[in-house]
């Protein structure tokens, strides 16, 4: 018979390492998304060099660049908090205020502001 | 009745890929919201953390898919660069978009079938780049579910974290996918 761990929610002010990872992880690709969104809009240079494929154009480099940081750091942090359990508030806010950065920078409303 | 070869990856991505993802996000969200060891016996909460492992990650393989085959395959064909500069000349008097002389990127920008600027400048530039947020949340949404495994049903903080992860992946493939359906009806790529 399966025994099913518990753990009770008084221990929760911690996070599995790995799972830390994946959360700020996300934070960090979303974050670089946005961050080269924008910079490719206020810059002809950075729009240039993100221009992997002249077929796909700069979202080529965008996105190739955003997944790669993604899984880039997901290992990254995998690795550092490997059999740790990182407190799971600081984790969390970071990671929650970058994927909002993410968000604002690829919404077109801001990011044709710096056209 | 024939597809070409453009509608058919058109299809692959929105119809079947997309779909798909959004399809399955009710039956991943209330598999995870009721993984709770109040309400499922010890052999419940195993059988649904074998399926919602499976779940999850066939949600993140398909989003992934789904960004990789828009951006890489149909995308290029909708943003070509077919009518010159002069784009209400080079789209005038079209209803949609025309293969070869006129792309949808060229057909909207034109405005010569109504207000369709918005429809790129908006719509399209946020559909094109807020999409690729999605296979993240998800993949990430899958690694948390992976990690805990049955300690979900009693943990219910990181619980919460990953449903509003899996909802987060959820909203921003929606958007992509609402958008691409919107303009799709507007200027199809063909």
């Amino acid at each position: 018979m399966t025994t099913v761990e518990t753990t009770g929610a008084s221990q929760e002010t911690r996070i599995e390492g790995t799972a830390a990872a994946a959360l700020l992880a996300t934070g960090i690709g979303a974050f670089v998304l946005g961050l080269l969104t924008t910079l490719a809009e206020a810059s002809t240079g950075t729009k240039d060099f993100l221009q992997f494929n002249d077929r796909v154009g700069p979202l080529s480099g965008k996105t190739v660049i955003a997944a790669a940081v993604y899984f880039g750091a997901l290992l990254v942090f995998a690795l550092i908090w490997r059999g740790r359990q990182p407190a799971l508030k600081p984790v969390l806010t970071v990671s929650g205020v970058l994927l909002l950065l993410g968000f604002l920078g690829t919404f077109p409303i801001f990011f044709q502001a710096f056209a | 009745m024939e597809l070409s070869n453009r509608e058919f990856w058109g299809l692959i991505h929105g119809l079947v890929l997309g779909s798909f993802f959004l399809l399955a996000f009710a039956g991943g969200l209330a598999g995870l919201y009721s993984l709770r060891s109040r309400w499922l016996t010890e052999e419940g909460i195993v059988e649904r953390t074998r399926r919602l492992t499976v779940g999850f990650w066939a949600m993140a393989v398909a989003a992934w898919a789904t960004v990789i085959t828009g951006t890489w395959i149909v995308y290029p064909w909708y943003r070509e660069k077919l009518a010159g500069d002069d784009l209400a000349a080079g789209c005038a008097d079209l209803a949609l978009p025309r293969p070869g002389s006129c792309s949808p990127r060229d057909f909207l920008l034109s405005n010569v079938s109504g207000d369709t600027e918005s429809w790129h400048t908006f719509g399209m530039e946020w559909k094109e780049h807020i999409a690729w947020i999605a296979p993240m949340l998800a993949t990430s949404a899958a690694i948390v579910v992976v990690v805990y495994r049955q300690r979900l049903a009693d943990a219910p903080r990181v619980r919460r974290i990953a449903i509003t992860m899996f909802i987060l992946a959820f909203a921003t493939a929606a958007v992509a996918g609402i958008l691409g359906a919107l303009i799709t009806k507007v200027a199809p790529v063909k």
